[in-house]
């Protein structure tokens, strides 16, 4: 075990898979000489050199279907797109090559591909660079979708998703990266997608949160335990697709009430879509309706104070957990 | 004028021609028979760019192209029964019946991809080339699109990649002179498209793409400088479908007239005329190239008719490449009862019965098909046809509402 920040850990991922296997490779936007617009790819050049650690123009798109490509023909790219909110400019490639070309073609061709991209609002970066699209990306059928919220997952998941076959939107939360955690050296505990973690155990509420949301869920099952003797169970699914739904049911059926918190839009949400499967599979064993507690239903505003109030924090989580619990005994 | 090659080479250039003609006149025919579903695009009049380039290529290379490219499958030597399965949504067709028209592929013959986006196809040719630079192997990708794609930013996005990264890839623009119902010179301000990329450094020369031997030749030498001298160009192949964009393309957009001057440059007659009057085909070889390609359609309609309806339960198959991972991947949606994910591989029986119930809406279609790019504007008694004359062969379909004659 060492003690590692997110960045670092996501780099050892790809350091020690690119070691493995001779077929991985980092492209993106200032991957290589800038060592990554976050610092995520440092020292990869020097280690692997240029033909495996490869700067590219700005042209996501393209950056996308190359990635594509390679991967037709037996490589596995890491592809960095700067920031997820570029991601919208490589939809096509994303959505109508990458997840549809394996089943268009009826398994002819697989894309085994990562799209690493980092984003999520609180740096007063506004409107265009503030998204969350964990939704965006959960919608679309033939893509893996990850969203780790520790170190020790990032590192997890990460060489999980170098070595799946399938393309992986890989997203990692801007505020996240400087977070330290525990990291197993080397390949550790294996960490499959599809396997949630439970967070915190509790027999009250299950409070579901969405990268990282899940943090900001633990610190509200704090609050609630010390303010309000309540205990809640906080989930983190560290994987949208596959979701490990069989773990956030089974707490459910104990709790007997759900809080989903993430920091995207609320409309067509992670939260909307869970809310819906909580309530189809479980809807006999809740007290309550399904909370949801979601980023404002607004552009990211620049101004600290709006900002602020339009992300999701501690308190709303709280306000929602005790919604569910009003009236109870 | 390009030399003519050997007796065998020539007699391969024009059956292979003469197959893709007759392979898409008969899909066009099924589609009129609603055999053939969504939309058709068809290569008639560019055989000569398809083969041309195609025939010069190696085994290991790749070759990726648009949603026009049933031709360039049988070109690179899928076999037409499984194309024409694949127009027909069949289990045999080259994607199961997942793909269409718009999306053939066959990765056994290195043929990857029929893509209906326009311009999807070129940052995913720079990929395969970069796969095979990085891999050490000698193959080249040959990207063949539209003169429309030439407007896509994708196209300056992947011209300027593929030559600062010397990729072993060439570009080939089939240049059919209207991006659906546009002409060039109304979309491309710079209506040479084989100068379109010089300013990321990729140089391009143009080509009769009506004749097959001078296609060759283009072709070849743009291989030559990708695999040899790492340097990705571009050929700009002048061509021409006689038919519309799709079947449902009512034509407004060019005369009569012109379609009839190009037909006088007919690639597959041109090119039997010479190797007739060079002594190198005879009469009876012309007449066998015919005989065969009928052959080989007839057979592939009647493989099509036979082959099975994808099973319903097969809906979720190669949507993922499964691993040992567990979870939900896929959501089915479509049965009341409690369900599980897609990793369960099994359809509840409500959800079955719900399947079968939507299923059945695809019953044998009879009549005439109505014109997809009106459907649902039709008013009652102006519904579309189709033109009685099609049938009689040979002619171009001609689709308008009625109110427009």
């Amino acid at each position: 075990m060492a003690e590692l920040r997110m960045r670092e850990a996501l780099r050892d991922a790809m350091a020690e898979e690119m070691r493995a296997d001779e077929s991985v490779f980092v492209i993106g936007e200032d991957v290589a000489v800038f060592q990554g617009a976050f610092k995520v790819t440092e020292g990869l050049l020097d280690e692997f050199g240029e033909r495996r650690v490869r700067d590219t123009p700005i042209s996501e798109n393209t950056i996308v279907g190359i990635g594509v490509g390679a991967a037709m023909n037996g490589l596995r790219p890491v592809v960095e797109l700067m920031t997820v909110n570029f991601s919208l400019l490589a939809l096509d490639q994303i959505v109508n090559h990458a997840a549809a070309i394996p089943y268009m073609f009826n398994g002819q061709a697989r894309v085994p591909m990562v799209i690493r991209m980092p984003g999520g609002g609180g740096h007063q970066l506004g409107p265009t660079h503030s998204h969350s699209f964990e939704a965006l990306f959960l919608q679309v059928p033939g893509l893996l979708v990850a969203c780790p919220s520790t170190p020790a997952d990032g590192k997890a998941l990460l060489k999980a998703a170098i070595r799946d076959p399938n393309p992986v939107v890989f997203i990692e939360h801007e505020s996240l990266y400087g977070t330290r955690g525990e990291v197993p050296e080397g390949d550790g505990e294996p960490l499959r997608f599809g396997e949630a973690a439970v967070r915190r155990e509790g027999s009250d509420v299950t409070i579901v949160g969405v990268l990282k949301m899940a943090q900001v869920a633990e610190k509200a099952a704090e609050q609630l335990a010390s303010d309000h003797g309540v205990a809640a169970e906080v989930i983190d699914p560290r994987t949208l697709r596959p979701l490990d739904l069989d773990t956030i049911l089974a707490s459910v059926r104990k709790t007997n009430r759900a809080v989903i918190v993430e920091e995207g839009w609320p409309h067509g949400g992670v939260g909307a879509n869970l809310a819906t499967l909580i309530t189809e599979q479980a809807f006999d064993y809740l007290d309550a309706p399904v909370q949801r507690v979601t980023g404002a239903d607004v552009h990211m505003p620049y101004s600290k104070r709006l900002e602020q109030a339009a992300i999701p924090h501690e308190e709303h989580v709280v306000s929602a957990a005790l919604a569910t619990l009003q009236g109870a005994p | 004028m390009a030399e003519l090659p050997d007796a065998a080479t020539c007699y391969t250039l024009l059956a292979r021609m003469a197959l893709i003609r007759r392979f898409e006149e008969e899909a066009g025919r099924q589609y009129q028979r609603a055999k053939a579903g969504g939309f058709l695009h068809l290569g008639i009049g560019e055989e000569a760019t398809i083969v041309g380039t195609a025939s010069v290529m190696r085994e290991e290379d790749f070759l990726i192209g648009t949603y026009r490219t049933h031709g360039h499958a049988i070109a690179r030597g899928t076999e037409p029964k499984r194309v024409m399965a694949e127009l027909f949504g069949k289990v045999d067709g080259t994607s199961g019946g997942r793909g269409g028209s718009m999306h053939i592929f066959d990765a056994e013959k290195r043929f990857m991809g029929g893509y209906g986006i326009v311009g999807g196809n070129l940052p995913i040719a720079a990929g395969l080339a970069l796969g095979s630079q990085y891999k050490g192997e000698d193959a080249v990708t040959v990207c063949m699109f539209g003169d429309g794609a030439s407007n896509t930013g994708n196209f300056g996005e992947t011209m300027n990649l593929a030559a600062l990264w010397k990729l072993p890839v060439f570009f080939l623009v089939e240049n059919n002179l209207y991006g659906m119902g546009t002409a060039v010179e109304r979309h491309s301000a710079q209506t040479d498209l084989s100068k379109k990329a010089e300013g990321y450094g990729i140089s391009g020369t143009r080509v009769d793409g009506m004749d097959v031997l001078a296609v060759r030749e283009g072709v070849a030498e743009g291989l030559r400088l990708a695999r040899e001298e790492q340097r990705p160009t571009l050929l700009e192949a002048f061509t021409y479908r006689y038919r519309g964009h799709s079947a449902a393309d009512p034509e407004v957009y060019r005369e009569r007239e012109e379609v009839e001057e190009w037909q006088g440059k007919d690639p597959i007659e041109t090119f039997a005329r010479r190797c007739f009057d060079a002594g190198v085909l005879g009469e009876r070889e012309v007449q066998q190239v015919r005989d065969e390609a009928e052959a080989t359609v007839k057979a592939a309609v009647e493989f099509a008719e036979a082959s099975p309806e994808p099973p319903l339960a097969t809906m979720y198959e190669s949507l993922y490449a499964r691993t040992e991972a567990e979870g939900w991947y896929a959501v089915d949606e479509r049965s009341p009862e409690p369900h599980r994910g897609e990793r369960e591989d099994e359809i509840p029986a409500a959800a079955h019965e719900l399947a079968e119930a939507g299923a059945a809406y695809a019953e044998e279609p009879t009549g005439e098909r109505p014109n997809p790019a009106t459907h649902g504007d039709a008013q009652e008694g102006t519904e579309p046809r189709v033109d009685a004359a099609y049938e009689g062969g040979g002619e171009p379909e001609e689709v308008r509402a009625e109110g427009e004659d």
